[in-house]
């Protein structure tokens, strides 16, 4: 079986005044469809980069890009993406920030006036399914900061991505809404059945959210390890307080131990 | 008497107290007049005058909205211009620095020569002094997207176009009524400081008349009516703000100006 995502030995260098700086170097990883991908490694590895590289935003120096049987030449348009910061206009109500991409993206683009009551019924719909019914007609800064991350995510949602990329979404919540919105986020995966790639820094959230975790060195980021999780699905949150489960977050700590020092 | 009530009066009770001290000080060290009037012989003054006044008062409040109009479409034209692409950011900033940087006194007579005495000049000088902040405040407003939001669109194919019209021009709005307070309050300076040097009408020119007839209430009287419209018109465009971008306020994003 082919891959949907796949990331063929790439090198990213940003070029800058004093020397460019070597983000990604000879990276490789292959997503299947459906797949729940986690990358994770020392700050300023590249993550954020690869996210870039694999939605088209920047071209990669070296190497190739494919989904689903195509090489990224530009915005690859049947992605969404969510980051750290939810980033909602706060000149809008809740739905319209999450029927934002459907004005951009084709074909909803030329459809959205004419049929913008089945949009927003839509859009009403996947705010029920992150727990936010009755809060569509509200302003973003009515809500707390684990609301807008999921009006962040049904944003990233709304026009039925095949792939969503995520750069640590959950990074600046409090444990107890950080781990509610891991549970919103393998629901939704369990119901829609996307391909995600979730960048983050805590090891956590990978092992308890992944079928995959890439590990990357310090930069430039390469390819220190893949760790398959064998907890089956669907996973309850309790898998989290399991002696196996524990051994694999601290076996992934000492490896990014090690990397760390190079 | 409620707090509520208290904060829309206060401003009132101010006005009415500095007036009050002015003219105790006046009374209490019998302040020549010549040198420093007093509110009463300036409000004689204003009943006295009231035609004159209100005929250059006037020419200066339509001089000034005049220049200030321009100043609007210009400076939001300009605006979007730079806060398009960082090239041209880079490019014009040091430019409009150095323009704004000249004293608009130095202009006027420059202006006379161009287009002679009279209105026009006096228009030019509210426009010329008061686009700078509109066209800082909107290249800021667009310029300061941020990066990730844009990523979010463009991965989506999003054109410059669909994220200045989604989210830029949008953005931009609060720092547009922020800086059109700041810049009203300045198009009357720009407007006064060109009929003072040249104008046969206007509250400067009247005022420059008044003082060579060593008419002092009256010159003051010309300040306090300059005084008024700028207050009045500042307040207008308050309100015109908070009406038009009151999400700012309530969300964290800050308005500049
Ligand atoms: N636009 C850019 N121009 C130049 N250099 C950049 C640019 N973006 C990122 N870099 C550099 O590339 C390297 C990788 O950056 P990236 O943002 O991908 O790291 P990251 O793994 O996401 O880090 P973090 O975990 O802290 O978010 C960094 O050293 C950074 O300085
Ligand atoms: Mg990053």
């Amino acid at each position: 079986m082919t891959a949907f995502v796949d990331i063929d030995d790439v090198t990213l260098v940003y070029k800058g005044a004093n020397g460019g700086v070597h983000a990604l170097d000879r990276f490789s990883v292959s997503l299947q469809k459906g797949e729940f991908a986690a990358v994770v490694g020392p700050s300023g590895c590249g993550k954020s980069s690869l996210m870039k590289l694999v939605t088209g935003l920047v071209p990669p120096d070296f190497g190739k890009i494919q989904i689903g049987g195509e090489t990224v030449r530009g915005p690859v348009k049947m992605a969404g993406m969510a980051f750290q910061n939810p980033n909602l206009l706060p000149w809008r109500k809740v739905i319209d920030n999450v029927l934002l991409p459907l004005e951009i993206v084709q074909p909803h683009r030329s459809r959205f006036r004419r049929e913008k009551e089945r949009y927003r019924e839509e859009a009403r719909a996947l705010l029920a399914t992150v727990g936010l019914d009755g809060f569509a007609e509200r302003f973003p800064w009515e809500l707390s900061g684990g609301m807008q991350q999921r009006v962040s995510l049904c944003r990233a949602l709304i026009h039925s991505p095949a792939l969503l990329m995520l750069d640590e979404p959950f990074a600046a919540l409090d444990a107890f809404t950080r781990e509610e919105l891991w549970c919103v986020l393998r629901d939704l995966w369990e119901k829609i059945g996307f391909t995600v790639i979730l960048v983050t820094h805590d090891l956590r959230e990978a092992t308890f959210l992944a079928d995959r975790i890439h590990m990357m060195s310090a930069r430039p980021g390469r390819l220190v390890m893949t760790k398959e999780i064998p907890f089956p699905r669907p996973r309850p949150i309790e898998v989290c307080f399991e002696p196996a489960f524990t051994d694999i977050v601290h076996e992934l700590r000492a490896k990014i131990g090690e990397v760390r020092k190079g | 008497m409620s707090t509520n009530a208290m904060e829309r009066l206060s401003p009132w009770l101010f006005t009415l107290g500095m007036f009050l001290i002015w003219e105790i000080v006046c009374r209490a060290f019998k302040v020549d007049p010549f040198i420093l009037p007093a509110p009463s012989q300036i409000f004689v003054a204003m009943g006295q005058y009231w035609w004159p006044l209100a005929k250059n008062s006037f020419v200066t409040l339509w001089t000034t909205l005049a220049g200030f109009a321009l100043a609007v479409a210009f400076g939001i034209v300009l605006g979007i211009v730079v806060g398009w692409s960082r090239a041209i950011y880079r490019g014009l900033y040091p430019v409009m620095i150095g323009f704004n940087s000249v004293p608009k006194v130095a202009v006027v007579p420059i202006l006379v020569i161009w287009f002679g005495i009279g209105e026009i000049p006096a228009i030019l000088t509210a426009f010329l002094i008061s686009f700078f902040p509109i066209v800082v405040n909107v290249a800021t407003g667009l310029s300061t997207i941020e990066p990730e939001l844009e990523d979010v669109l463009r991965a989506l194919g999003a054109k410059k176009l669909d994220i200045m019209l989604k989210i830029g021009i949008p953005r931009t709005q609060p720092y547009l009524f922020g800086s059109l307070k700041v810049a009203i309050t300045l198009a009357f300076v720009g407007t006064v400081v060109s009929e003072t040097i040249a104008a046969n009408a206007g509250l400067g020119f009247l005022m420059v008349q008044a003082g060579s007839n060593f008419q002092m209430p009256l010159v003051f009287a010309g300040l306090l009516l300059l005084a008024a419209e700028g207050i009045v018109m500042y307040a207008i465009f308050a309100y015109v703000e908070s009406y038009f971008v009151g999400w700012a306020f309530r969300s964290s994003m800050s308005a500049g100006g």
